[in-house]
């Protein structure tokens, strides 16, 4: 039972391969084999949302994936995230809006985000809670997240959008 | 001082934020030493009893194996406080709650260290368990510590300032309330991990998820016995804190001895349910409260009782006991005031700091005692507090300074933005919402740092120190840590503002013991106040030298020269001046190496009587918030829909940053009044009752309300650029605020939090039957208080040192 | 870090080959689809199968076939974001749509599948929990123990069947498909459920679930409502299936099914023989919520109080009806 196992699947765009313990998680293969400890976790029960990976273009759990099974797949990680050096967008309006506090649920939201911007390029504020409802914050109280994903999605679409004044200085 | 402003106010991003959004910050599990083993902590399934032995052997045979410690290897005990030093790393004849570590393992991974751990054998006698309140100020015996006030009394305080007889005796009305606020728990995503490396120097060092590197640093040197300078202590970046982080722990010590005897770095992660044991999480906190006004609501006196289930062990509870007491003062004028706090041992997991320590509870009890006495007077709530508000720049009769004070401000944004006047109404027959919806108001205060330290001592409580390159680069240095409030940034911003340059110029290397000077860490609302003040110093002593060095070479008077944009010129003729990078060149050849520093030290309390030391702050933050909300009369399932909240911030450093921890205090304080319980099954061998993500409700993106916030500035003088704090202060109001909006809606009150289904409908059942349209505790145990200390207050002349105690109290 | 047991992993390629490697694992085999309820348990330790069979390749196990007017089959490894997005299941069995909607999480239903859902493991207080926290309060029947906390004197164990879809497919008449290497059989969905939270499923652990069949949408609707704490995440502590079949304004056939009270989906027939023969007015509702109320005997091994887990089935049942008055 112990004996590793190799598979090779795309990883952040890139062939690899690697030989593991059949009994790990995709979560475990990524931070321990594959040091892409960008990738959290939070409970190892899916009950956070907080090890979220894109796998095939859909948001999994990596706590509740074996790592056998991205054997062929496509798999991205919040460091595959960035176009080299050019932040996602996301990745940019997380950062300069303060959606990332302490930073360590950020990697699930964004890679869940950027699922639903691709399936819902100008989605409503209820389609991004409901997108989000199964990734856990306990800092941001989830606001700026949501003012994140729509400056973003506004920027994707090449639309002119600013932040209103109240959501950084309050309101008058 | 607006107009010279390049970075202060403005909503900069954080300097750490962009490594935090594409996976290259680095939390403690992240850490990959060579050679490094790790760590599972065998932990105690017995809530209460004597360890009779332990045996490792087999678990010591299983290959991949290096080292097994049981107590016996850590002797000496550590705690946070230095009055309740009473952990031990590992138990070593006791255990006390069903979590208490017991043994620590260190193996080749973690697979096999579980599996070792599970062929752990432990005999335990078990005791009878203590897991109430009223069953730790009943029952003596067993004792969960051989220290404390008497039996499973921890503690117990009493203070009287003025008295309080008097004042109810001068009183229109006297009204009398019971409350109960469970007890909750920090929940940071990140579950506590920490690495530990002891090199070939015998140099120990730990990269720990940690709020409080200092008070780590030290217990580290106490438990090992070894120099504090040879220990280094690096607290990594805090996957969310909130006060669960700022105890020294049990796995921080376990892996320093397993790095030492096995030679190799060792790493522990904890999971998610050992998360939940370490807990130091919110007081379970019974309250009484005694308050006498005159018919406009001005309060004579009040007596406020509390009553703590501190769990297992010390923590910080002794401070937490006295942090239920003391700022009651600082929000309305009380002027004579009587505290009294019992704090239990009890057999679950220790309770301590959670964001607003000490505070939420009693500001929950006093919030919505005075919405009951303002109906009882047929006063409107709003003005029952406008009008009694303490006055800037006094002193409480507890002997607390308050300096700038803009709570009346925040009261007038929210009444306004919620449209208050045209929604509200005591009268249930002529509701001015529909019955069901509700809107309630609370406020509140909070410190900004502690006045005093946790150990006694006449050192800073915050340095920094700042070095300037030939190249123009500049490095602040600070043993404060984030913990994702942004408090790195905060530095870089200050030093910014005044040396003129970009905050993303500067590198910033904080909460490292070898490198920065001490910070005490954060908790406490500290750390912009204290760690800014310290910058401003360092950099205004850096601008010094850079202004003398370039007045000298452009032969202009150092009074024109201004530092800004990256450069240091005369102000009146803007086209003479350098660049900084050649500033720190000039500064450089004529003063030598350029590095300066800068400490704060926060103002003597007015207060000199023994327990003064809780509740004196710098300055104070206030709130002040309305809920509005709907009760379905049906299910009793209360839905927050919107709050206004305007928080007194002194000034923004960063205005971005302080909505981000208003709307984060928020959610916070909507999941503790609504759904989150650390909750036990006393039947059960005190288990916690679901120690899970699942379980353990956190309010997700579907329970979050939305949130109307208004920012108000009027700086305090102790503030750096005026500015107070914000991380916790703003959670305060928001329990209160619902509860009280949920009598609005239906005419009961919830005088528990949190305020779940279950409890309205019992609520609403009673008022069906003509019953007492309250879900709640009746009674407070009988305890016999000692007698109190008596203060003078400063309005009768006192000085703040407590009266010899002479006659029996009429 | 919570991690799973070691275990010998198989990912066959068709339904013979899967049957087979379950015969020969026998007892100490498993079935695993999405994952999402069988990893936890494994890391939690309350099952520690020494085979795992992943049946997540197989072909018909994927497949979506059908409509309303000739009914639906559904192989029980699609998944259930599948199921919320699927058009024919959204135009002809809204309800099933709807219900798996409200299952755990936009990232669950990602990976979770129909079948997962139907076979969900009974769950309780006193059983999802680790090793260490059971070992705490001595075990408990399910697990390890020979007592069932939620009711100490009980022979039966009382874990709660908690899917969503269960009350569904028991209220609308699905039937399911299983096949183990003796053959194939198809089950009612109403008679697949056993009151015991161990022996949950009148199901042998070599069969395979294949597929769901849902029956013609001849003039019936059915609507589900769920009980939980929050939005997301949390499973039904109370789930209410309605199924009516109306004829000229009148009630021809109706099913009222509760979920997450009990270890088997409970069947409501007092409940339907207030509305049957009746038009679905606000009296039939009323005495219909009435019976599944008296019915409802929730216990304390769930979110929430279990005495007003209770009175919420009055509550829920009003609304699932409700739902349907439109």
């Amino acid at each position: 039972m112990n004996s590793k196992r190799q598979i090779r699947f795309r990883l952040n765009g890139e062939d690899t391969e690697i030989a593991f313990a059949p009994h790990k998680t995709l979560l475990e293969v990524l931070r321990e084999d594959l040091n892409l400890t960008g990738t959290k976790h939070g409970c190892e029960l899916g009950e956070c949302g907080t090890c979220a990976v894109l796998v095939d273009g859909r948001s999994i759990l990596s706590c509740l994936m074996l790592g056998l099974e991205a054997e062929g797949r496509e798999v991205k990680t919040i460091e595959g995230m960035a176009q080299g050096a050019e932040l996602h967008p996301l990745q940019q309006t997380f950062a300069d809006l303060g959606a990332a506090q302490c930073g360590y649920c950020s990697p699930g939201f964004l890679l869940v985000a950027e699922e639903l911007l691709q399936k819902s390029p100008n989605p409503s504020r209820a389609e991004i809670q409901e997108a989000l409802s199964g990734n856990l914050c306990r800092c941001t109280g989830y606001i700026k997240i949501y003012e994140a994903v729509e400056l973003a999605a506004a920027r994707m679409r090449g639309e002119p959008y600013e932040l209103p004044a109240e959501s950084i200085y309050g309101l008058d | 001082m607006d107009k010279d402003l390049n970075v202060v106010g403005k909503p900069f991003r954080k300097v750490d934020a962009r490594a935090k959004c594409v996976g290259q910050t680095k939390f403690a599990d992240d850490i990959v030493l060579p050679r490094m083993l790790f760590c599972k902590i065998l932990r105690s399934h017995v809530p209460h009893a004597l360890i009779k032995s332990i045996d490792v052997s087999k678990a010591l045979a299983v290959p991949g194996v290096l080292a097994v410690i049981t107590g016996k290897d850590l002797p000496i005990s550590y705690g946070i406080l230095p009055v309740s030093q009473d952990e031990h790393a590992l138990c070593i004849d006791k255990v006390r709650f069903v979590g208490d570590p017991v043994a620590a393992v260190a193996a080749i991974d973690e697979d096999t260290a579980f599996d070792a751990m599970n062929l752990i054998e432990v005999e335990y006698e078990p005791l009878n368990t203590i897991s109430t309140i009223e069953e730790a100020v009943l029952i003596d015996e067993p004792r969960i510590h051989e220290y404390g006030d008497n039996g499973n009394v921890h503690k117990k305080v009493s203070l009287e300032f003025g008295n309080v007889e008097d004042g109810f005796a001068a009183a229109d009305l006297v009204r009398e309330d019971v409350f109960f606020y469970e007890g909750n728990t920090h929940l940071p995503m990140e579950q506590h991990a920490a690495v530990a490396h002891f090199d070939a120097d015998q140099k120990l060092t730990l990269w720990s998820s940690t709020q409080t590197p200092h008070y780590v640093h030290r217990a580290l040197a106490k438990v090992f016995e070894m120099p504090a300078a040879h220990i280094r202590v690096i607290a990594t970046p805090n996957g969310g804190g909130f006060g669960g982080k700022s105890d020294p722990f049990n796995h921080e010590v376990a892996v320093c001895k397993l790095a030492m005897i096995t030679g190799r770095p060792v790493k522990v992660t904890l999971t998610r349910e050992e998360v939940f044991y370490c807990h130091r999480g919110r007081h379970p906190v019974l309250m009484k409260v005694k308050t006498g006004v005159k018919n406009d609501g001005a309060i004579t006196a009040m007596h406020f009782q509390s009553f703590l289930d501190g769990g297992a062990y010390g923590s910080y509870g002794v401070a937490s006991t006295f942090y239920t007491g003391a700022l009651q003062t600082v929000t309305y004028d009380v002027p004579r005031y009587k505290f009294q706090g019992l704090r239990a041992f009890t057999n679950k997991p220790p309770c301590g700091p959670k964001r607003g320590h000490g505070t939420p509870q009693p500001r929950y009890a006093l919030e919505v005692h005075l919405d009951k006495i303002a109906e009882q007077l047929q006063i409107d709530p709003v003005e029952i507090r406008r009008q009694h508000l303490v006055a800037p720049n006094t002193v409480t009769a507890n002997y607390l300074r308050v300096g700038s004070m803009g709570l009346g401000q925040c009261l007038d944004k929210v009444v306004e933005g919620s449209d208050w006047k045209n929604r509200f109404s005591w009268d249930q027959q002529n509701r001015k919402l529909p019955y069901g919806k509700g809107i309630g108001i609370a406020c509140s205060s909070y410190i900004c740092g502690a006045g005093l330290p946790i150990y006694w001592n006449n050192m800073p409580q915050s340095g920094v120190q700042l070095r300037l390159d030939r190249q123009g680069g500049v490095c602040v240095m600070c043993g404060s840590t984030d913990i994702g409030q942004g408090s790195d940034s905060i530095l870089a911003y200050i030093v910014a503002e005044i040396l003129g340059i970009d905050p993303f110029d500067i590198r910033v290397v904080t909460a490292d013991t070898d490198l920065t000077p001490v910070d005490l860490g954060s908790y406490s609302s500290r750390v912009t106040l204290m760690t800014g003040n310290a910058a401003i110093q360092a950099a205004e002593r850096a601008r010094e030298l850079l202004v003398l060095a370039v007045a000298e070479k452009l032969g202009v008077p150092i009074e024109n020269l201004s530092l800004a944009e990256r450069r240091v010129f005369d102000v009146e003729n803007p086209e003479l001046g350098v660049s900084f990078a050649e500033a720190v060149v000039l500064a450089e050849s004529k003063f030598g190496t350029i590095g300066t520093v800068g400490s704060y030290t926060p103002p003597r309390s007015p207060g000199k009587f023994k327990g003064s030391g809780v509740g004196p702050s710098p300055a104070y933050s206030y709130s002040a918030a309305v809920a509005e909300v709907d009760v379905n009369p049906d299910t009793g399932i209360v839905v927050v829909e919107r709050v206004w909240i305007a928080h007194d911030i002194g000034r923004s450093i960063n205005p971005l940053l302080v909505m981000g921890q208003v709307e984060g205090s928020v959610y916070m304080g909507l999941g503790e009044i609504l759904m989150e319980e650390m909750t036990y099954r006393t039947n059960r061998n005190v288990v916690h009752k679901f120690p899970s993500l699942l379980e353990y409700k956190s309010p997700t993106t579907m329970e979050m309300c939305d949130v109307k916030t208004y920012l108000i500035e009027d700086p305090d003088p102790n503030g750096p650029y005026g500015a107070k704090e914000v991380g916790q202060g703003p959670l305060l109001p928001v329990p209160p605020a619902v509860a009280n909006a949920v009598y609005n809606a239906v005419g009961v009150r919830i005088d528990e939090v949190p305020i779940t289904p279950e409890k309205v409908m019992r609520a609403l059942k009673d008022k069906a039957r003509g019953r007492d349209p309250r879900y709640g505790p009746d009674a407070v145990p009988i305890v016999e208080w000692p007698e109190p200390l008596r203060v003078l207050t400063p309005a009768e002349g006192g000085d703040g040192t407590e009266m010899p105690s002479v006659a029996v109290h009429s | 870090m919570m991690r799973l047991p070691k275990f010998e992993y198989h990912t066959p390629q068709n339904i013979a080959e899967a049957v087979k490697i379950m015969a020969d694992a026998g007892p100490a085999g498993q079935f695993v689809a999405g994952g999402t309820d069988l990893y936890p348990n494994m890391k939690r330790r309350q099952q520690v199968p020494a085979t795992v069979i992943s049946v997540m390749r197989l072909a018909e196990l994927n497949q979506i076939i059908g409509d309303g007017a000739q009914g639906l089959r559904i192989g029980a490894s699609v998944t259930l974001t599948d199921i919320c997005e699927h058009p024919v299941i959204n135009r002809d069995y809204p309800v099933v749509a709807k219900a798996a909607r409200t299952i755990s999480t936009p990232l669950l239903r990602n990976m979770g599948t129909i079948g997962g859902n139907l076979l969900l493991d009974t769950r309780c207080n006193y059983y999802d929990q680790n090793y260490e926290w059971r070992k705490g309060i001595n075990f408990c029947l399910k697990k390890d123990g020979d007592v069932c906390w939620v009711a100490p004197g009980s022979a039966k164990c009382w874990a709660v069947q908690s899917s969503d879809l269960v009350p569904v497919m028991v209220a609308i008449g699905a039937k399911f498909r299983l096949v183990s290497t003796l053959g194939e059989r198809l089950i009612d969905a109403a008679g697949f459920y056993n009151d015991d939270g161990i022996d949950y499923l009148h199901k042998r652990p070599d069969e395979l679930l294949v597929d769901v069949q849902l029956p013609p949408t001849n003039g019936w609707r059915a609507s589900y409502q769920k009980l939980r704490r929050r939005g997301a995440f949390d499973f039904p502590v109370l789930g209410v299936a309605a199924w009516l079949s109306m004829d000229q304004g009148v009630v021809r056939d109706a099913k009222v099914v509760l979920g997450g009270i009990a270890p088997a989906p409970v069947g409501i027939a007092e409940a339907a023989d207030a509305l049957i023969g009746k038009p679905l007015v606000d009296d039939q509702i009323h005495a219909a919520a009435e019976a599944a109320y008296v019915k409802a005997r929730p216990l304390d091994n769930t979110d929430f109080v279990y005495q007003w887990r209770k009175q919420m089935a009055r509550q829920y049942t009003l609304r699932a009806l409700r739902d349907l008055q439109t």
